[in-house]
């Protein structure tokens, strides 16, 4: 799994445009090819080289424009915001934009990328639509191309003139190739604006209200079986325990009493993602389930039969504290030097829990195999690796796997680990001969996750004699999702080099925007997190537990050098060297999160409410950046009551101030922000996984407890716009919540929450200290 | 054998009394805009109306079902013009849209019951309906703007 691209690319210079006729009577497509595989027409490239990765979009001779959706769609409407950006520079009105999700394979949807990747290339290629349809309108009008322009999809001629590209469509005879030269003279606007950071009704909604959205878990098959995965007590590491003749320990008697049972399945996991699968097949769900609530199975329970989460915590402080662990991913000046000879020296400790995804619609797939191909019906965001696992676990070639495209019923990162429950369904159905579909329930989507995982951090830093920041050393021991799941993302580390590499997905945030002179990070892989709880990749991932601690230690240092926090941040987002930002990700740089901060401070009168709000009532301010490549600028403000009795912390309000550069539909990046917001609150006050026996304890939302609509506060979002270019907006709200929250929290009641989720057990014992 | 009527049609399923109705509306039927989320009546993303009142279906056996009269998300509305269903499209409320079914058939069932919740009725109604979309801010103003829509009618 070494297939994902951290860093958006920008493929368009090596991209051909195609606009031609992809297949009769379907209408003009627009698409691209690699270069240089180019032939003499458009037209004759589709013919040739007709699969659907290619094809961005079609105009229909009816005059409609069918966008093929090549991102999964969870929620964020990225389908929508891809019409956008075509519609806005193909001159079409928002009214004939249509959606379709083909089966493409090559793709990865996540770290609110999806905007900010293809914003060039979905309007480039929505300008050369135009471009090759003005061509044809204007001779099909006999004038100059130059003479004429597109507006609400008609070609129209000075004078008057003009012909609808519905009509320019149905001739079939648009056909052109934008080539390198070619693809430089398609410009795209820069504002003026007519479709593009504007509130637009999401496409994909309407069927989300009527029951007609169809999810992975709602594809049926004729003749298909149902699975039910019977699980051992641990998470990760057991397998059947076998006799003495060789056979495994499983014994079916009682399943087959249960009507509807047909067999089992016992395979090895033949990528080692999990360990074993026992796969119990019913032609029913409930008697599946029941089945392998029956099954008997002696597991040898391997490695982690004895681990608890509080033994990761307590092997993860044993690794911080020792100073060869590890190595650096971040380092500018000399931070060791400079903590020995700071005048005033402070350190905290930062501790985040087991969390899991819980998207309600649980992990499922169907699989099935049909004229030698694989056919998987199931919600992924990582087709890219997927496809070429599921060729290996079951001996084909990639391309003879087809994962087909479909709503998820929520991603938050989970499905990009979606192998877990399609490559067991693979295997059944392969086994069997009959389409499987594999469920999991509940209990087992949260036992068998790739949680977040438990996090322990430290700060340090040093203070010279006139108050400065002068060094800050931030240390983070995590299992890390990419070493498991995507070794490529590592990169050599600054101290060590190849000899121990570190994880950007674990540590971004760790390498902040602000000009402390003397400023490091150490990554420290915990062996024993890593082994026992599969990390995985949790909305906006390491962003959520770097940020709370490094937000949280700037406010503790704001109070210990009698600094306000805002005016602290300020002193230090500098804008210089490493900070000054670049073209065209992080134009402005480290300004632009000072301004998000000062935008924030002023809708909520920071200043006159900070230290001032009374007994038991404070606010509280974080600012964080997502990833430093990929940057999204966000400060949010807290305002809190806390009850000293009972430890409850009420949040009043939630203002968050957002930099989108150019958000594309002002509504959905709301609705982002909103969702966001509660993702984080939930994060920092609801959600904690504990495990004994390397088992999750939790099964349920009964104690499992993401948050309900009681618990949720006023919120406030207030969206930047600038024009700068696009820039994600799926998780950068989640991660100011937990710090802002923890800063607020002392300001009401003067004790410091340094351990997630901020529990009322965990507030009493805080004030008691 | 149960006898069973959803949406106005009445159906013969042939699977064990203690099925839950879910499973019997999803796999028998194969009607899936009622969603399988927790199995224990903790989410509410299987919510459907038994006898116009909202009933958790994966606690609802196939016995208890038989010859009551069940609404599901595709029978709410014919043409899905319900004023919840309007109101859920005008506040952009649904994300990933998994839960969404679960929750427009308990606001349904609150507004028959309560033209005019309070916040804080809306929120003893709803807290059982998880979204971990969180779109608990757009659900309570759809809720609100559905609400005057009926009264207005």
């Amino acid at each position: 799994m070494d297939t994902i691209e951290r860093k958006p690319k920008s493929d368009v210079s090596r991209r051909h445009f195609l606009v031609g006729t992809a297949a009769a009577g379907a209408g003009l497509t627009i698409g691209y090819v690699m270069a240089p595989r180019i032939l003499g027409s458009a037209t004759e490239a589709f013919a040739a080289n007709n699969y659907s990765p290619t094809m961005l979009y079609t105009i229909t001779p009816a005059g409609e424009v069918i966008v093929h959706v090549n991102k999964s769609e969870m929620g964020q409407h990225v389908g929508t915001a891809l019409a956008q950006e075509i519609a806005e520079e193909l001159e079409v009105e928002w009214k004939n934009m249509r959606l379709d999700y083909p089966d493409f394979t090559a793709f990865f949807t996540g770290g609110s990328l999806s905007i900010l990747s293809t914003f060039m290339g979905a309007s480039q290629a929505g300008a050369a639509g135009r471009m090759a349809l003005i061509d044809a309108g204007a001779k099909q009008l006999g004038v100059k191309a130059s003479d004429c322009h597109a507006d609400k999809g008609w070609v129209i001629a000075k004078g008057g003139k003009k012909i609808s590209y519905a009509q320019l469509v149905s001739t079939g005879k648009v056909d052109k190739v934008f080539k390198d030269d070619d693809l430089k003279k398609v410009a795209i606007k820069h504002g003026g604006y007519k479709i593009l950071g504007k509130p637009v009704l999401a496409l994909d909604i309407p069927a989300k209200t009527n029951g007609k959205a169809m999810f992975g878990i709602d594809f049926f098959a004729d003749n298909m079986l149902y699975g039910k995965i019977a699980r051992p007590p641990v998470r990760i590491g057991a397998k059947p325990k076998k006799g003495a003749d060789g056979k495994e320990l499983i014994d079916d008697s009682e399943a087959k009493k249960i009507p509807g049972y047909v067999q089992y399945v016992s395979t090895p996991d033949p990528l080692g993602v999990n360990t074993h699968y026992v796969i119990v097949l019913a032609d029913n769900f409930p008697a599946a389930m029941k089945a392998a609530h029956a099954m008997k199975i002696e597991w040898d329970l391997g490695p982690n039969a004895n681990v608890s989460s509080d033994d990761i915590l307590n092997r993860a402080k044993e690794l911080v504290a020792d100073p060869n662990a590890g190595g650096l991913y971040w380092l500018i000046g000399d931070p060791k030097k400079a903590l020995a000879g700071a005048s005033t020296k402070y350190d905290a400790e930062f501790i985040t829990p087991l969390a899991s995804h819980v998207p309600i619609e649980p992990m499922n797939a169907l699989a099935f195999f049909d004229k030698g191909q694989l056919h998987i019906f199931s919600g992924s965001q990582l087709q890219a690796a997927h496809q070429p696992m599921l060729a290996g676990a079951t001996g084909l070639k990639p391309p003879q796997v087809v994962i087909h495209q479909m709503y998820l019923g929520g991603g938050f990162g989970r499905r990009l680990d979606d192998d877990d429950v399609m490559i067991p369904a693979a295997l059944a159905s392969k086994t069997v001969g009959r389409p499987v579909k594999v469920i999991y329930t509940r209990d087992e989507d949260l036992r068998n996750d790739f949680y977040r995982s438990i996090t322990y951090q430290r700060l340090r830093a040093g203070i010279d004699q006139q108050g400065n920041v002068v060094a800050l050393q931030h240390d983070v021991c995590m299992a890390s999702s990419a070493e498991r799941a995507a070794p490529a993302l590592l990169t050599p580390s600054k101290d060590k080099g190849d000899k121990y590499k570190v994880d950007g997905s674990s540590m971004s945030g760790a390498d902040s925007w602000y000009g402390i002179p003397n400023y490091g990070s150490r990554d420290i892989t915990n062996d024993l997190g890593q082994r026992a709880t599969p990390p995985g990749f949790l909305r906006s991932v390491s962003t959520a537990w770097t940020f709370f601690a490094l937000e949280s230690f700037l406010d503790e240092l704001a109070r210990k050098t009698g600094k306000d926090p805002v005016e602290l941040r300020l002193s230090l987002l500098t804008a210089k060297g490493p900070n000054a930002g670049s073209v065209p990700m992080s134009v402005g740089g480290a300004e632009r999160i000072a301004a998000v901060i000062k935008k924030a401070a002023k809708e909520t009168d920071f200043h006159k409410k900070h230290g001032r709000l009374g007994p038991g009532h404070g606010i509280g301010l974080a600012a964080t950046t997502h990833f430093r490549d990929t940057p999204t600028w966000t400060c949010g403000i807290a305002e809190v009551t806390v009850d000293k009795s009972s430890g409850q912390i009420k949040v009043d309000k939630f203002t968050t101030a957002i930099d989108l550069g150019l958000p594309i539909n002002t509504d959905g990046a709301l609705s982002q922000c909103e969702g966001g917001t509660l993702f984080g609150l939930s994060l920092a006050m609801y959600e904690e996984g504990t495990m004994h026996n390397g088992l999750l304890d939790q099964t349920n939302f009964d104690t499992y407890t993401p948050i309900r609509m009681g618990q949720v506060p006023d919120i406030a979002i207030h969206i930047l716009a600038n024009g700068n270019t696009p820039v994600g907006v799926g998780e950068p709200a989640v991660t100011v919540v937990a710090p802002a929250l923890s800063n607020a929290v002392y300001d009401a009641v003067g004790i410091r929450l340094r351990r997630l989720p901020f529990t009322p057990t965990r507030v009493k014992e805080a004030l008691k200290a | 054998m149960r006898i069973i009527t959803v949406n106005g049609f009445t159906r013969v399923v042939d699977m064990p009394d203690d099925t839950p109705l879910l499973w019997v509306i999803r796999e028998s039927l194969r009607m899936t805009g009622t969603k399988f989320g927790c199995g224990a009546g903790l989410c509410g993303a299987c919510t459907v109306h038994l006898n116009g009142v909202a009933v958790r279906s994966c606690q609802t056996s196939l016995e208890e079902a038989a010859g009551q009269q069940i609404t599901t998300i595709e029978g709410l509305d014919p043409a899905g013009q319900h004023p919840v269903q309007r109101a859920w499209i005008a506040e952009q409320v649904p994300q990933c849209g998994y839960c969404q079914s679960g929750q427009i058939m308990q606001a349904a069932s609150l507004l028959q019951q309560n033209p005019n919740p309070s916040d804080a009725e809306i929120v003893a109604a709803m807290n059982g309906n998880l979204c971990r979309c969180a779109t608990y801010v757009r659900i309570k103003k759809a809720i609100k703007r559905a609400a005057a829509d009926m009264r207005r009618a």
